[in-house]
């Protein structure tokens, strides 16, 4: 009785906490630094010619984009006060704030949104971002109108977050090439609401609060502060002693599950939806045994999923059955998700023309590209051995002799990790479109073909009505998910870390490859 | 004369090694599979088959494999180490911005490990069955035989984590502001557990042999006669014996030089020292051959200078090396 009472009051005094917290979260404190971590040396910080992770974060501090996207994956303004769609979808109109500027005072003008579509589009790694694009119209100095050869709507995500930047075209219109122009990583004069201090190679990048952001009374950070810190034992000290203040991309379960216990941290995998991370086992379709869609179903009802998740993961990563990440709102979770059973793995077999001969029915080997898959990859060849496939695990030295391997589809199964990149048009159609065969790694290595399949995706690219395009997603996942080019497992456990003084952490769909002009310290 | 002609050939023998190592190193990285077209692809989250075949034709690696080796040694020998695909820098910025690091580290942890070495060396020879003794050896085999990136680790979760003596990583704290002395004693804070990581391999090895020569030299007759004219105790083992006992050891210290700098590697990682090793380690995943032959070259070129200073060092104190009359 008296614990049941005791608990009452507890519970009290924490709504109490909590409505307090509530309010104190309404006014957020301007000023502080904020120390935060990136797990690899920086390349290049500007996400114009730059995609990845490690750029996405700098970069979207340092340039705007004409979008922004909240949890909900609804589009909100930033520096596109207001856009339109025209009826055919051929069309976009953007309507830029007036008062905006770079981090030299230039204005930023319509020539600059133009000529930031063209970069991209020349010198972007992804082409499908802004392929359809023919055009920018600029009709007065605030208003740039994009001219599309068909409808495309993945142009609303390529727009946003990491994927698009704004750059300067008095500075990177000298004629110098802009993947490799010296302003990239020195001196660089951006549109967001950080500027850069200083960036050390292998040591930190540190920007400050650029004071005429276009957004009045933001950032609320004065600094922030990057550091490289590659070992992950050593980040996970950093967060436990306080000496780094917020991180993200953590993916190692033992350091994520250690650092959930500690008190004045909070640990989560909100944030990656339009990153879209996700693991897979990939399948030669080409080859062997493996031309038999039975023979590649019977390996996904061997391989036990629950024991990736569980015994592997150890409960980090979410179970995912497509090659669509499950927080995007395409996500069909109504396919087939083939829950061990080996009995018909074995009859699977059978009828594909696979008999047990000796000790067992034929042979495979497995690959896999960096050392942290390995125990995955182990396991399948545990788990397959059971129904008589008899796995050989080949090691690559290092990433670079596996992609070779790779995109030259040199091999039978390998275990592979691919994003999603926001939109299905930019991250999901490479692993499964037929014109994107053995086109370099995470081009579509399984050789995988199917007229309905590339139809349903050249459908979804140019569907403007939001039902129909998920309706044409769901079909495309189911048929994935029954033909088995790859046979999905799990996301990838990516985790943002952060401690108790973090105010507003960056938890949207682009987690912190996203302005942070919204976060703050809390004292 | 004996210094300038061991200078020269010296030398002469580093140019040759030098060309050794780059052909070598270039041709080792050739055959491998996969390029650093496929690690940039990889750093952006994959790339389209135009991009990949771009960044190939702008690198010059759709080349044949003779034409590449040549254009390079040609460009190294007018002293232009090239320009690193991987982080869009020239080489020789990208290194001489971290080797001031690199140096700092290697060079803190081989005095500090040659300085603790010889001490607890010199106090175990004097009492070779003492506690004293056997206290030296086992923390000397302690040392030695723990992988750095575990001594590391151990180090951090003791003095950063359990007591918040020193930070964790990097090599300073960007947020402090202040004097020369401040920024002194905070890259000394953030400079003392990998030093001591680092230092711990060699503090054995250094301590084991001074100990051997030590006893050695103790043991022989000009120590006796000080002894016998009434030296102190003191006075025989630092004024007259340590002199002789040490010239084994520096010679050893000289050797040893290279495998400190690999060493780096190893604890530069752990500790996110922004040195040459971290720079090394990366350039070697992400294939960026230029890096990583820029790399090798200065690591040549500090091995060398390290064993020429090994040689001056040893002249100094024992003038019979060198064979001068």
């Amino acid at each position: 009785m008296k614990h049941i009472l005791k608990g009452i009051v507890t519970a009290t005094a924490a709504a109490a906490v909590l409505a307090t917290g509530a309010i104190a979260e309404d006014s957020p404190r301007k000023g502080g630094t904020l120390i935060t971590v990136i797990a690899t040396n920086v390349r290049n910080l500007n996400p114009a010619v730059q995609s990845g992770i490690v750029t996405g974060y700098p970069g979207a501090q340092l340039f705007a984009a004409p979008l922004r996207y909240d949890e909900d994956w609804t589009p909100q303004p930033y520096l596109a006060k207001s856009w339109d769609v025209s009826e055919d979808g051929l069309t976009v109109t953007l309507n830029l704030v007036e008062n905006a500027v770079f981090h030299d005072g230039v204005p930023i003008t319509s020539e600059d949104v133009a000529f930031s579509v063209e970069t991209i589009k020349a010198h972007h790694p992804f082409k499908s971002m802004f392929a359809p694009v023919t055009s920018v119209d600029t009709p007065d100095e605030h208003t740039a109108v994009l001219n599309l050869s068909k409808p495309h709507p993945a142009l609303m995500l390529a727009m946003s977050g990491q994927l698009m930047a704004i750059i300067p075209k008095h500075i990177y219109g000298d004629g110098q090439n802009p993947k490799t122009h010296p302003r990239n990583t020195e001196n660089v004069v951006g549109s967001g609401p950080f500027k850069l201090v200083e960036y050390k190679s292998g040591e930190h990048v540190i920007l400050e609060r650029f004071d005429d952001f276009f957004i009045e009374g933001r950032p609320y950070l004065d600094k922030i502060v990057m550091r490289i810190i590659t070992d992950p034992a050593a980040r996970a000290i950093a967060y436990e002693n306080g000496e780094i203040h917020m991180g993200a991309f953590e993916s190692l379960p033992r350091i994520i599950n250690r650092l959930k216990k500690v008190d004045n941290l909070t640990v989560t995998d909100e944030g990656y939806g339009g990153i879209g991370p996700l693991d897979w086992l990939a399948m030669n379709t080409t080859k062997g045994p493996l031309k038999d869609v039975r023979v590649r179903k019977a390996i996904a009802y061997a391989v036990d999923k629950n024991f990736i998740h569980k015994a592997l993961m150890e409960g980090t990563a979410s179970n995912s059955l497509t090659g669509i990440h499950p927080d995007s709102p395409f996500y069909n979770a109504n396919v087939e998700g083939y829950d061990l059973d080996l009995d018909k793995s074995r009859a699977l077999l059978d009828e594909a023309g696979f008999p047990m001969k000796g000790d067992s029915r034929f042979n495979l080997t497995i690959d896999f590209g960096w050392p942290g898959v390995k125990p995955q990859v182990e396991y399948v060849k545990a788990a397959l051995k059971k129904v008589g496939i008899a796995v050989e695990v080949r090691a690559s030295a290092d990433f670079p002799t596996w992609a070779a391997r790779m995109g030259e589809m040199d091999y039978d199964m390998s275990w592979d990790t691919v994003f999603n990149w926001g939109d299905p048009v930019i991250g999901v159609h490479r692993t499964y479109s037929s014109s994107n065969i053995a086109k370099g790694v995470w081009s579509n290595t399984q050789g995988y073909a199917n007229a309905r399949v590339d139809e349903l995706m050249e459908m979804a690219a140019v569907e403007t009505d939001p039902a129909k395009r998920t309706a044409l997603y769901a079909e495309f996942q189911e048929i994935i998910a029954d033909e088995l080019p790859v046979y999905h497992t799990n996301t990838l456990p990516y985790h943002t870390v952060y401690n108790d003084n973090v105010g507003n952490p960056p938890l949207g769909i682009w987690g912190t490859s996203t302005p942070i002009d919204m976060t703050y310290l809390k004292n | 004369m004996g210094i300038l002609r061991t200078i020269l050939l010296r030398v002469v023998y580093a140019i040759l090694l030098l060309v050794a190592v780059l052909v070598l190193n270039f041709s080792l990285m050739h055959l491998a599979p996969g390029d650093v077209a496929d690690t940039i692809s990889q750093s952006m989250g994959g790339a389209d088959q135009e991009i990949l075949d771009e960044i190939r034709v702008s690198y010059g690696l759709d080349q044949p494999f003779i034409v590449q080796l040549g254009r390079y040694i040609a460009n190294v020998a007018q002293f232009d180490l090239g320009y690193s695909f991987f982080y869009n820098q020239p080489v020789t910025k990208l290194i001489l911005e971290r080797l001031p690091a690199t140096l700092l580290l290697v060079i803190a942890a081989q005095i500090a490990a040659l300085f603790i070495g010889v001490v607890l060396g010199v106090i175990s020879a004097r009492k070779p069955n003492g506690l004293s003794n056997y206290v030296v050896t086992f923390l000397a085999l302690f040392g030695y035989s723990a992988p750095v990136f575990w001594t590391g680790i151990l180090l951090l979760i003791t003095f950063s984590l359990n007591v918040h003596w020193f930070p964790v990583a990097g090599m300073r704290d960007v947020t402090i502001e202040g004097g020369f002395w401040v920024h002194f004693i905070d890259v000394a804070r953030h400079l003392f557990l990998p030093a001591v990581t680092l230092g711990s391999i060699f503090l054995a090895l250094y301590s084991r042999l001074s100990r051997a020569s030590m006893m050695e030299v103790l043991g022989s007759d000009y120590v006796r006669t000080a002894k016998a004219k009434g030296l102190t105790s003191n006075q025989v083992v630092y004024k007259h014996a340590l002199k002789n006992a040490l010239s084994p050891v520096i010679t050893l210290a000289g050797l040893q030089f290279s495998a400190v700098l690999s060493g780096a590697v190893l604890v530069e990682a752990v500790f996110s020292w922004p040195g040459l090793g971290t720079l090394a380690f990366q350039s070697i995943i992400a294939r960026d051959t230029p890096t990583i032959l820029g790399i090798l070259f200065f690591s040549a070129l500090v091995v060398i200078i390290g064993n020429l200073l090994t040689d001056l060092a040893l002249r100094l104190v024992d003038p019979r090396v060198g064979g001068q009359k």
